[in-house]
């Protein structure tokens, strides 16, 4: 524990302004059209854990078990628990996305589970939002958006890709039938926003809370 | 736009998705000061540029963000074959000739 | 009078529905269904445009994308213009206005209509290079006159209001084409389940099958297409796009298709819908089923309006119910061409003649006609038509093929409509534009898909098969492969009834001969619209080009939105003829994506405007914009460039925002410098070996400032790395060099040395970066954080956590000025409330906020280089005067030291970094500019660097600037000269890099 620097980065009270903080996504909720085809929301301020490890090594796959209690899931897939999700990204790296504040315990208890191992756990909160679309016409308008295709048939419900969307990367999951969450970067935010609301005008937006 | 099979996310992704990084299978020498001015300028600048088969060295970027090896025809644009950092072409010039070789010698 | 060529029934028109529409000013009506080819013909237009060259007046030739002179600029106003849309291919819809393309002044009376006429001699091919070039100082001139004259169609001056997108689609199989091949194999295909694109360029579906004679299960062949459509609708795995051209077949089996989808609305888009979709589609299996175009003949005064294709005018009698004449004559080469004769026959008109250049043909259709009085012409041909602005006689005369010579003196007929069949091309094009050759087939007189790495197969016409049956089977039979290669189970199916009818051979004829020799006949055209002419093709051979792409090339046979589509076979055929060898040895041009041209809108798709790029912004953008910021773009950034007061320019602003941070503070958003978190036992090891320095000693708690080299020795990229505990360090990167950086440090982990145990994770988003620097920055701090900022508790080159502002926060001490400076990071989503309560609390410090112009300034001042300005991928840490950067002695032979060790890295005289210090203190040196030793050399004189960074010191009080001088740090003290564009020269003494506070007391304090 000692070789590495874990720290409390997010304050118990202060103010805090999301990625889409500037869109004041909250004043639009209602007002978009009726019936709309895509309903957006902004899963914002939750804590999100970049991990690193040999998944080939049981005792990884069994030290994130006992801290998290959720298997690692297999290549281009997410598993959740309750507000907890853990996405594969890479054959060495996992998104761990946990509620807001939560970040810093559960980076803790994973160190604690994961002691001795060669692994890195980095807070990334503050650098990426969730973006939740909704509706009947959401694959539209991903099919707008990437290249990677979203046909149930190769994009069922529990997974989860990074890929190309417009002219930048994020990561889609899929979590319901007509339900899928964009991981963003901040920086990238109001490009993705912009795009959003361009690319869904066909079909109707509605920002929902 | 090419189709790309990475061999970490075991799947067919859009050429969007990746970065070429030039002729694989070069290895930065062992003691570059054992180099002379020439082998390291080899190393450093000079590359293969086949008509035909050529082993080159992708990243998936916008994906898993891992390296990889693809061996690529230069001129029909075919990818015959993805395979991890550390690991070895199956499919080579010299493959290609001998089941050519072959075919020809069952036909003639 | 209206619609004068309009029949009063039939046609799949609607007559209830009619549609004014102009063209060139003219007021006209059409009817609901019609293109605006048919419209126009259906109100006796007869010239839609003058040709590209010889400036002729040409009319509709075809009904399909293969028309070569309806080519019409459509729009009402300067923001709805579109260029190069084929009045064959555009529905009409009400208040459509459309204007020739190449009319200028007007179609009718043609200024250089008489030009081309009297000076048809002087502009044979190959004309513009021969005599356009010389002298080259007059080809601008020319230039302008003949764009104007021939008139290649014009851009909108003004914002396209429509929206445009693209929609990547993935399928098992994508049928190109919805005639009867493509129908069939949408079908096999579908059935089985698969996910199908059905993709047709028309307005509906059908092909050939909406104005054929033909019947299937007994009915007109368009009731079978109305149940296929039905039936292919129901399938919810089928995406079928009409009024869609796939445009393109590239790579891997990836096809764009261009789809129209509000054009036949109307010019604008309705409200909230999308105008024009690109659909990029990757696909498991493609079947092509383009079909054929109809060849004309190629013969003497070919192009007068009112000679058209034979089938051209069956679509347009059979499908829009339009005439585009009333006394027909025929000239063919083969059967299926006597259809026209009958549906002029059945449409109550007038079939003068038959000339068909066989000696005895029976075919069932000709049998037919021949029943019904009709007098054919055999061993024969229309070698020449009559008329200047439409055709009043054809002259048919008997011709010898064999010895391509005239063997009778003929006769001339009255008529007004020549209609020619010369065979039929396969639409080879998507076949083809990934390199795959066309082959002749003599049997077929045709060039026919090549051998081809693609996914792809063939079915129907476009590979020979042209019988009704045939083609429907042929295309069930592609569908059902296609289907199955990629996975799926066909399922059994029937398919309709086609009457067989007994045909006979066509006999080759491309060019039709005439009693002059070609090149003193009247002209012959082969491509119409690039004015190509058989006389031409020959002439290009007579003057050995002999190749097929350098006849191409010369002529201009099949540039351009054409694409060979009318004229390549025949233009081929004469090359072969004339150069004596055969057209299988003559071989084929390939053909290029697009196959159509294609709306700037839909290739742009939505990445247009705020969209065309992503702009990344920090968690203090909002603040930076409430001030009163001027942004620059640095990637794809925006950074606060400075931030003006009371109308002040960028000097004024730099100068005050400068004199902040040397006598009081100021505040910088230094969010964007990229940020890498790196973990693990061998962290350090691997900082070894990517930096040129060493970090093996570097304690926690500590920062240091690194330089990155590639292999050969060039400094690629710098930055902080602060040590946060033994095996945990946080690196930071410039801005621009965040993503090459971790790329970096990926592919060498990856790679090379996968054995160290290491991770990266970018962190550049998650941390926003707030620099406070100037003498006050100790008293501002201390003001909202807990953290000890004694200069012994929190040294230079340090970082300590803390509050800041109440929220957590990493402070690195740190300096980019050579001020007192603090870096604070917090985690972004609470750094505009900490940004703000700094603000707030520096009121009373005089606090700044400063942007990228004077953080440039303040860096030059103390001599700090900018990777990417000062450096350009030839500079090594020594040529910087960094040799204190660089570790000599470190164990592993790290990246950039073996290179920095050849040669040419350590021969004496390379350019070196030095400050230049102009003679003139208000005259600042332009960056960029070379300087030379000797100012009084002759031109061209040798240069010896050039300026990277130049600035006026509103510190020093004077200009100040860096530059790469040829041994510059031998030479301090010495004199250089910067010979200016406008004569001038500006003599600078060479001096140190560091100009402002040379031993780094105000950083240490």
């Amino acid at each position: 524990m000692s070789n590495v620097n874990v720290y409390k980065q997010r304050p118990d009270a202060a103010q805090a302004e999301s990625p889409l903080f500037h869109a004041s996504l909250h004043e639009l909720v209602g007002k978009g059209s009726r019936n709309a085809g895509v309903n957006l929301r902004e899963k914002k301020l939750l804590g999100h854990l970049t991990l690193r490890g040999d998944a080939s090594d049981p005792t990884f796959a069994s030290g994130v078990h006992s801290a998290l209690g959720m298997e690692l899931p297999v290549a281009l897939t997410l598993t959740s628990s309750g507000d907890t999700s853990l996405q594969w990204m890479s054959p060495d790296e996992w998104l761990l996305i946990v509620p807001s504040g939560e970040e810093f315990a559960v980076e803790q208890k994973l160190r604690e589970a994961l002691a001795g191992q060669h692994i890195s756990i980095v807070n990334v909160s503050g650098g990426q939002t969730l973006l939740e679309l909704s509706g009947s016409k959401v694959r539209e308008v991903l099919m707008k958006s990437t290249s990677y295709d979203v046909h149930p048939s190769n994009f069922p419900v529990g997974k989860a890709v990074a890929t190309h969307f417009a002219k930048a990367q994020l990561v889609i999951r899929h979590t319901g039938e007509h339900t899928w969450e964009l991981v963003i970067r901040r920086s990238f935010s109001d490009y993705f926003w912009l795009w959003l609301q361009d690319a869904s005008a066909e079909f109707g937006l509605n920002i929902s809370q | 736009m090419l189709n790309i099979y990475c061999p970490h996310c075991s799947e067919m992704r859009s050429e969007e998705e990746f970065h070429a990084h030039g002729q694989a299978h070069i290895a930065r020498p062992e003691d570059p000061g054992a180099c002379s001015d020439a082998e390291w300028g080899d190393y450093i600048f000079f590359r293969d540029n086949p008509r035909g088969i050529h082993h080159e060295l992708w990243v998936h970027s916008a994906g898993c963000r891992k390296f990889f090896n693809a061996t690529r025809h230069t001129v029909t644009y075919e990818i015959l074959e993805t395979y991890k950092i550390g690991e070895k072409p199956s499919v080579t010039e010299a493959s290609v000739a001998a089941a050519k070789a072959s075919a020809e010698g069952v036909t003639a | 009078m209206s619609q004068i060529n309009r029949l009063a029934s039939g046609g799949r028109v609607d007559r209830s529905q009619p549609l004014s529409f102009s063209f060139n000013g003219e007021s006209y009506q059409g009817f609901a269904g019609d293109s605006l080819a048919a419209a126009l013909l259906a109100n006796g237009v007869d010239i839609v445009g003058r040709s590209f060259k010889y400036s002729r007046p040409r009319g509709i030739v075809a009904a399909g994308s293969e028309e070569p002179n309806a080519v019409l600029q459509i729009g009402s106003t300067e923001a709805a213009q579109i260029p190069n849309v084929r009045a064959t291919q555009q529905a009409l819809y009400a208040g459509l206005v459309a204007n020739s393309t190449n009319g200028w002044p007007s179609v009718n009376t043609d200024m250089m209509g008489i030009l081309g006429k009297v000076g048809g001699k002087m502009m044979p091919p190959g004309f513009y290079y021969k005599t356009f070039m010389y002298p080259q100082n007059l080809w601008l001139t020319y230039e302008k006159y003949i764009r104007k004259a021939a008139g290649l169609g014009r851009a909108p001056t003004e914002v396209d209001p429509d929206s445009y997108d693209y929609l990547n689609q993935h399928c098992d199989v994508l049928v190109v084409g919805a005639g009867p091949a493509g129908l069939a194999a949408a079908l096999a295909a579908g059935r089985s389940g698969a996910r199908v694109i059905l993709a047709d360029e028309q307005e509906e579906f059908g092909g050939s099958l909406l104005d054929t004679r033909e019947q299937l299960e007994g009915e007109p062949a368009a009731k079978w297409v109305a149940k296929a459509v039905a039936e292919l609708e129901g399938m919810p795995e089928v995406t079928l796009l009409p009024r869609s051209t796939v445009n393109g077949y590239h790579d891997h089996n990836f096809l764009t298709i261009h789809q129209r989808m509000t054009d036949h609305l109307g010019e604008l888009a309705p409200m909230g819908s999308v105008r024009q979709r690109m659909h990029r589609v990757r696909a498991k299996r493609v079947v092509l089923a383009t079909g054929a175009h109809e060849r004309p003949l190629v013969y003497a005064n070919n192009d007068v309006p009112g000679n058209m294709l034979a089938g051209a005018v069956s679509t347009y009698v059979r499908r829009y119910a339009v005439l585009p004449g009333r006394k027909l004559v025929l000239s063919t080469n083969n059967d299926y061409a006597y259809r026209v004769v009958l549906d002029w026959l059945d449409a109550g008109q007038q079939v003068v003649a038959v000339a068909d250049v066989r000696a005895n043909p029976r075919g069932a259709w000709v049998e037919e006609v021949r029943a019904r009085g009709v007098r054919i012409l055999t061993g024969s041909a229309v070698v020449e038509a009559r008329g200047s602005k439409r055709v009043t006689g054809a002259r048919i005369c008997a011709i010898d093929v064999a010895s391509f010579k005239v063997t009778s003196p003929g006769e001339v007929l009255d008529c007004d409509l020549i209609v020619s069949s010369g065979g039929y091309s396969p639409v080879v094009h998507l076949a083809s534009h990934l390199g795959g050759r066309p082959v002749w087939q003599e049997k077929l007189l045709a060039f026919v898909p090549g051998e081809g790495l693609q996914k792809r197969v063939c079915a129907g016409a476009v590979k020979g098969v042209f019988a009704l049956g045939d083609t429907l089977a042929d295309g069930f039979e592609a569908g059902v492969l296609a289907a199955s290669e990629s996975g799926f189970k066909a399922v059994i199916g029937t398919l309709p009834s086609a009457e067989m009818r007994h045909e006979e051979a066509s006999l080759a004829l491309f060019q039709v001969p005439h009693d002059k020799p070609t090149a003193r006949a009247p002209k012959q055209f082969v491509d119409f619209q690039n004015d190509v002419t058989a006389a031409g093709i020959e002439l290009a051979t007579r003057e050995g080009f002999e190749s097929v792409e350098h006849v191409k090339r010369y002529t201009a046979l099949g540039f351009g939105t054409d694409q060979g589509k009318l004229g390549n076979i025949n233009g081929l055929a004469i090359a072969a003829r004339s150069l004596g060898i055969s057209i299988e040895q003559m071989g084929t041009t390939m053909f290029r994506p697009n196959y159509t041209p294609v709306t700037f809108g839909a290739v742009a798709g939505r990445h247009c405007g705020a969209l065309f790029e992503p702009n990344r912004y920090t968690a203090m953008h909002a603040w930076h914009v409430a001030n009163g910021a001027e942004f620059e773009d640095v990637g794809q950034w925006k950074r606060p460039w400075y931030f003006p007061k009371n109308g002040e320019d960028l000097h004024a602003a730099v100068a005050r925002e400068c004199l902040a941070v040397r006598n009081a503070v100021g505040i910088l958003d230094a969010s964007t410098l990229g940020k890498i978190d790196i973990q693990g036992p061998d962290a350090r090891e691997f900082l070894n070996r990517v930096y040129t320095n060493a970090w093996t000693k570097l304690d926690v708690g500590k920062a240091r400032y690194g330089l990155m080299c590639k292999e050969d020795g060039m400094v690629f990229d710098d930055g902080v790395t602060a040590c946060l505990a033994d095996n945990h360090f946080l690196m930071t990167t410039t801005t621009g060099g965040a993503a090459r950086v971790l790329d970096w440090l990926e592919i060498y982990h990856q790679t090379e040395w996968p054995e160290l145990k290491v991770y990266f994770t970018s962190v550049t988003d998650h941390w926003a970066t707030m620099t406070l620097s100037g003498p006050n920055s100790r008293k501002l701090l201390a003001e909202v954080t807990d953290i000890d900022l004694d200069k012994e508790a929190f040294p230079f080159m340090t970082w300590k956590e803390g509050e800041v502002g109440g929220v957590p926060a990493r402070v690195f001490r740190i300096s980019f000025t050579g001020e007192l400076s603090y870096e604070v990071n917090v985690q972004a989503d609470y750094a505009m409330g900490v940004w703000q309560k700094i603000i707030e609390a520096g009121k009373k410090h005089g606090l700044t906020p400063y942007g990228t112009e004077t953080m440039h300034v303040l860096r030059a001042e103390k001599g700090f280089i900018i990777v990417g300005q000062d450096t350009d991928g030839s500079v090594t840490p020594d040529d910087l005067n960094m040799g204190w950067c660089v570790g000599r002695t470190k164990p592993f032979s790290w990246i950039g030291w073996r290179g920095m060790n050849r040669e040419d890295c350590v021969r004496e005289q390379r350019k070196q970094l030095v400050g230049l210090k102009p003679l003139n203190p208000d005259q600042v040196l332009p960056e960029g500019a070379q300087l030379v030793f000797d100012p009084n050399q002759s031109i061209p004189m040798t240069m010896v660097g050039h300026v990277t960074s130049s600035y006026m010191s509103a510190a020093l009080g004077y200009s100040f600037a860096m530059a790469v001088v040829k041994g510059g740090l031998q030479r301090i003290g010495e004199r250089v000269f910067a010979p200016l564009v406008d004569g001038s020269v500006i003599e600078a003494e060479i001096v140190s890099s560091v100009f402002y506070d040379p031993k780094g007391d105000r950083q240490n304090v």
